[in-house]
């Protein structure tokens, strides 16, 4: 991989126009360090908190590269959404579960797992770039939807672009907004048997409260009042015991 | 022909836009290469984020390179997509952790023949 990284850094090195700034090069070049050590950091880092953070370290190097390119609006969203909000997340969720055990990385479960990644990544690479170089990089027809003039600020162009242009498409996020929130919820949310002794519900304990005359009124017991249940009858108690032990890590 | 070199050689804050597009390509093979070996699934969603993030790169950099302010709105849409997507999967991580109590993707061999 990092055989085709040289090779496709040195096919753009010999086609580049050195028409830059000493400070643009230095600001390009710090950044695009940053975000590939960033990078990296995350594949390799063996605790997951450690990699969130590298994550990070990515994400700013990015925000780095859209000022550098004249986009002061998506550089800022990029630090608010990515680096606030995403990472965030992801940090909740690490330490919620308590995932944040050290990884062997060493061990390969899978044999020749690797090796066909790095061979398989490698080629993908290889063919972009050298997709990249023999078609200029980028064709096609200039400003389609709109031009990037430096006249009006970023946003006043980008904005304008969204509600007018794009607007369809930004309703349908409202949509995919309000699906994923939805979609969070309703999978986070533990089954409503969960709730009597905080574990998964065996298919004994919902086959108990669902049937029988008898067992109804114990249903009735146990969800009113959680302490009971785990004093109540033996074969409840085995199975709750079972079902913490299979929690604990 | 003449259009496309000229388009080739637009400003991207005056370094050409070839420098950026391979940063792109090697970001993404990297998080590509992550999200193959890599065996917790917290640690391929952020592989996933490192892929978005070298497709953010390279919408920028061809709305600079052509410039269209498309590729700026594309980026935008792909935030939310993102986001979105983050949402939805650590729900989904955090349901299976309920049930399996492990977040390694090996366990999850339900539906294995």
């Amino acid at each position: 991989m990092m055989a085709a990284a040289v090779h496709g850094v040195l096919l753009a090195a010999a086609t580049a126009t050195g028409h830059a700034s000493a400070v643009d090069w230095g600001t390009f070049g710090v950044a695009a360090a940053i975000v590939l050590s960033g990078a990296i950091g995350v594949v390799i880092a063996r605790n997951p908190v450690h990699g969130a953070l590298m994550l990070v370290m990515t994400l700013f190097g990015i925000a780095v590269l859209f000022v550098l390119q004249r986009d002061d609006f998506l550089a800022a969203v990029q630090v608010i959404v990515y680096a606030g909000a995403i990472v965030v997340l992801f940090l909740f969720v690490i330490m919620f579960l308590g995932v944040d055990r050290e990884e062997n990385i060493a061990a390969e479960p899978l044999r020749g797992q690797r090796p066909l990644a790095v061979a398989l990544v490698a080629l993908g690479v290889t063919g972009l770039l050298l997709l990249g170089e023999v078609s200029k990089w980028a064709t096609g027809a200039p400003s389609v939807a709109g031009s990037t003039d430096s006249s009006t600020s970023n946003v006043a162009q980008l904005g304008t672009s969204v509600y007018t242009t794009y607007l369809f498409p930004f309703e349908i996020t409202s949509a995919l907004l309000v699906i994923a929130v939805v979609g969070a919820v309703a999978l986070a949310r533990r089954p409503p048997m969960a709730d009597l002794s905080r574990v998964p519900a065996t298919d004994q304990q919902i086959a108990a409260a669902a049937g029988g005359d008898n067992g109804d009124s114990e249903g009735d017991d146990d969800r009113a009042a959680p302490d009971d249940a785990a004093s109540g009858t033996g074969d409840t108690t085995a199975e709750t015991e079972d079902a913490h032990q299979e929690l604990t890590p | 022909m003449n259009s496309m070199t000229a388009a080739t050689t637009a400003i991207n804050g005056n370094i050409s836009g070839q420098w950026y597009l391979a940063l792109a390509a090697v970001l993404f093979a990297i998080g590509a290469f992550g999200l193959l070996i890599r065996r917790n699934v917290l640690v391929m969603f952020m592989c996933v984020e490192l892929m978005l993030n070298a497709a953010n790169l390279t919408f920028v950099t061809f709305a600079n390179m052509l410039h269209d302010i498309g590729g700026q709105v594309l980026v935008f849409f792909v935030l939310v997509v993102a986001a979105a997507e983050v949402v939805v999967g650590l729900g989904i991580v955090v349901a299976i952790f309920r049930r399996r109590a492990s977040a390694t993707a090996d366990d999850f061999h339900l539906m294995k023949g």
